[in-house]
């Protein structure tokens, strides 16, 4: 609690020097600000809702217990005024803000929190986040539909939360803060059934006004919002269905002010040389990590030796020049922004010689043939052609299989079927700033399942226990040390080599000129991509 | 005439039926697992399989497809996998803006293909006629997604005189309804040069020209009316054409139309939508075949249906 209260406090000298030197540059309330999209919205029910485009829309009409400070992953209170954490880390108790209320009028009590997580898990929800809240005590009798309450969860009073886990788990906290944790009214959802997600009713700083199916959202502003000043915006208009390129011509035109699809791969070049267009970019780092996955089951992937001549042959700067410097090398599964990340690490670097040299001594010599899996859509298949030209390099002839993602994504989950896949445009951006999501379900046992995300099919007991260990330290001090762990823990894995690590994308948010408010909030690492509630109109 | 409109529905009924088993046999044989897909990466096997049951994914394929099909005659076309909508709330949405720019779109191939041909045929082997077919040819073998693009940026980007895409008044509707039209004219103006040439060459025109008619008069009162038949039918053969070209031009200019919620469901693999989208087109095209042949028993009563 001290901490964050003293979070608060530099936030607030922050705010108050930057003031001083820029008073042109304090947040104006008001205006109306028009945002722009390609596909159709699919749903704002934050149990359902798990796409880009549609995750900081339910941010801004819904809350959690937990959010971020605008613009960055430190975790704040939001709903929960404050909570405190038993010794042995199993429980949480969480004190609610009084007098915060739903748009419709009636005020959020504990029994909303308790209800909402219910509804996320309960199967007849079909909700894709249900799997995140495993930890809380009840989660297996509700999920399996023999249970609609979790037992894990008290209500002691009106403003009081308690949640009871099965296993001490220090991403809890984060979990609290995911859009499938926000509260949502009973009533309102038994009102609208399936359809609450056209109908959407929380205790956001904005609300929707209107709905023009496949063509336009409002979003006005809460004015019972219980943060004071926030929104700056009084409204939002989503326009839904406009081709990238023309949303790029109408933002130059004035008529947009944000473009929220960003730039497409073929308009990028020209766009980045232009110095109109980049005051009117922002770019940010992503958590997000774009790999080769190397079936560690298949031969002759099965040999370490080969995986690391892999590793070796691939230049990933001339990857990253193909898809126009939108991204940054890497050598090592966890993205940069994420705790943990090594900056000292070296990895497996270019080398074409010495992974000739690892190749012959695997006895390959004459290199092999085998399969690389890419999903059909600009640029990964370029990306792919120049993976495997540079596998050429080393006598590997990979065969490119591009298809539709849903088709790569149920190869991957197949251990017999893909040697190797790029993740281009499937996986893997981070749910939440931990680096426990980078592991599970991708490098970890749980995932090497038919129909899991470890593609890679690696599966390291000992690490996982490693992990286990480390996602027990919940104690706020033990953060470093936790964070060190998990540094080790993906390096370790890379000792093994699954993957070939290849760039962390960058994020590219375009804006209209009269668009005011912090760069980072246009590239909010987890209101993604534009923290709706801070941005205001100059 | 009655047992022939009945005759026609009934062949209709079957050609949709068989349209709909096709269409899901195919969705049906995708390997992509809508369950997994609705589960979300974080889902146990468990909650996986929970879904696939509520979906009636589990059941064999007969079964699912009489299903859908004992829905779909209960007006009910299922649920948006991704939007979690239903299907045809989505549709309905969007069918009035897509009849809006196929009404003006075909008005505008119509207007453009039946001129063209009018003024090749008058004028037939010289430069102008040459130029005039050259025209309607590129126009056919464009692709519409590049010809949208340079149509927007010419007369939206360049030249200003419409508006950078979108939905509302005229205005929005011009340009995508043009670009439609000179695209799919072509088709309609070679077909009214030929049967225009045809028809000049018969002895009714001759004689109608020695006793003294305009040369007006008869192009507009014999010509036309007689060169003009082939073209209705035509009209009902295009609609299917046309619709692969709507798909393509409402996305472009951000259409609010069934193209492109057809579009978007493709890329996410949203079956009940796809299906919903074709049986639609399938149902319009089916029936505008029908209305066209019976257009052409009005316009031409020459035409016997009896002895068909």
């Amino acid at each position: 609690m001290h901490k964050v209260l003293k979070g608060f406090a530099l936030t607030a000298m922050a705010v108050a020097i930057s003031g001083a030197v820029q008073a042109q540059e304090t947040p104006k309330p008001g205006g109306e600000v028009i945002v722009t999209y390609q596909n159709d919205v699919a749903t704002l029910d934050p149990a359902i809702g798990y796409d880009w485009q549609n995750w900081s829309m339910i941010k801004s009409l819904f809350d959690g217990l937990m959010d971020y400070e605008p613009g960055t992953t430190n975790l704040v209170p939001d709903l929960a005024e404050r909570y405190e954490i038993s010794d042995d880390g199993m429980t949480y108790t969480f004190h609610l803000r009084e007098g915060v209320t739903f748009h419709n009028g009636r005020e959020m009590t504990a029994a909303d929190v308790k209800y909402s997580l219910e509804r996320t898990i309960n199967p007849q929800t079909q909700s894709p986040g249900a799997g995140f809240f495993s930890s809380i005590v009840g989660f297996d009798a509700v999920s399996s539909g023999d249970a609609t309450t979790l037992s894990g969860v008290t209500t002691p009073d009106d403003y009081t939360v308690e949640i009871t886990l099965s296993a001490p788990d220090a991403t809890f906290l984060h979990l609290m803060a995911l859009n499938f944790a926000s509260v949502v009214p009973k009533e309102a959802v038994e009102e609208w059934g399936r359809d609450f997600g056209k109908h959407p009713v929380g205790t956001g700083a904005f609300k929707l006004d209107d709905w023009a199916l496949g063509q336009r959202l409002t979003f006005v502003k809460n004015e019972d919002y219980y943060r004071d000043g926030i929104p700056y915006i009084d409204q939002i208009d989503f326009e839904i269905g406009q081709e990238p390129n023309v949303a790029l011509l109408r933002l130059q035109r004035g008529e947009v002010d944000i473009a929220g699809d960003g730039i497409p791969p073929a308009q990028f070049l020209q766009s980045r040389q232009d110095p109109e267009f980049q005051k009117l970019m922002v770019i940010g780092d992503q958590l997000h990590t774009g790999y080769m996955t190397l079936n560690v089951t298949i031969p002759p992937l099965d040999n370490l030796k080969v995986r690391q001549a892999i590793n070796m042959a691939i230049n990933k700067e001339r990857i990253v020049r193909v898809i126009n410097g939108r991204a940054a090398p890497t050598n090592q599964p966890l993205p940069p922004a994420m705790p943990g990340y090594d900056s000292d690490y070296e990895g497996l670097s270019y080398d074409v010689e010495q992974a000739r040299a690892l190749l012959e001594e695997a006895g390959y010599g004459d290199g092999f043939e085998t399969e690389l899996y890419v999903m059909n859509t600009d640029p990964q298949p370029r990306i792919a052609q120049a993976i495997q030209q540079d596998l050429s390099q080393i006598g590997v002839q990979a065969e490119i299989k591009s298809l539709a993602q849903a088709n790569v994504i149920a190869a991957g989950g197949e251990q017999s079927q893909a040697p190797m896949i790029w993740s281009g445009g499937m996986a893997w951006i981070a749910d939440f700033p931990d680096p426990s999501n980078f592991w599970g379900p991708i490098l970890g046992c749980e995932g090497a399942v038919p129909g899991g995300w470890n593609w890679a099919w690696y599966c390291n007991e000992e690490l996982d226990a490693r992990a286990e260990e480390a996602n027990a330290m919940v104690e706020p001090d033990q953060r470093e040390e936790r964070a060190r762990i998990w540094g080790e823990i993906f390096t370790t894995a890379m000792d093994d080599a699954p993957w070939v690590p290849i760039f962390n994308e960058k994020r590219f948010t375009v804006h209209s000129a009269r668009m005011g408010g912090d760069d980072a909030l246009y590239v909010d690492p987890v209101h993604v991509p534009v923290n709706y509630d801070y941005i205001w109109v100059k | 005439m009655a047992w022939y409109i009945a005759k026609r529905l009934f062949y209709a009924a079957l050609i949709l039926l068989g349209v709909s088993f096709i269409t899901y046999l195919l969705l049906f044989l995708i390997p992509a697992d809508p369950a997994r897909q609705i589960a979300g990466r974080s889902a146990t096997p468990e909650v996986v399989a929970n879904i696939r049951h509520q979906l009636g994914l589990d059941l064999p394929f007969y079964e699912q497809y009489l299903r859908y099909l004992w829905q779909l005659l209960h007006g009910d076309l299922g649920r948006s996998y991704v939007q979690r909508s239903q299907v045809s709330d989505l549709m309905a949405a969007r069918i009035g803006p897509t009849l809006q720019l196929m009404a003006a779109g075909i008005g505008f191939e119509l207007l453009i293909g039946i001129s063209l041909g009018l003024v090749a045929a008058i004028k037939r082997n010289s430069g102008l006629d040459r130029a005039l077919m050259a025209f309607s040819f590129i126009g056919v073998s464009s692709p519409h997604f590049i010809a949208a693009m340079l149509a927007l940026y010419f007369f939206a980007v360049k030249l200003g005189w419409f508006p950078l895409g979108g939905y509302g008044g005229i205005e929005h509707l011009l340009l995508p309804a043009i670009t439609l039209g000179v695209l799919g004219s072509g088709w309609y103006s070679r077909m009214v040069r030929s049967s225009m040439i045809e028809v000049l060459h018969q002895d009714f025109i001759r004689t109608a020209r020695a006793k003294g008619l305009t040369r007006v008069r008869v192009l507009l009162r014999h010509v036309l009316p007689n060169a003009i038949i082939p073209v209705i039918p035509m009209i009902g053969i295009d609609i299917g054409i046309f619709m692969s070209g709507l798909v393509v031009v409402e996305s472009v200019f951000g259409w609010p139309g069934l193209g492109q919620l057809a579009w978007q469901a493709i890329q996410q693999v949203d079956i009940p939508i796809i299906v919903g989208v074709t049986t639609l087109s399938a149902v319009a095209i089916v029936l505008g075949n029908l209305v066209a042949d019976l257009a052409v028993l009005l316009v031409d009563p020459r035409i016997d249906v009896k002895n068909s």
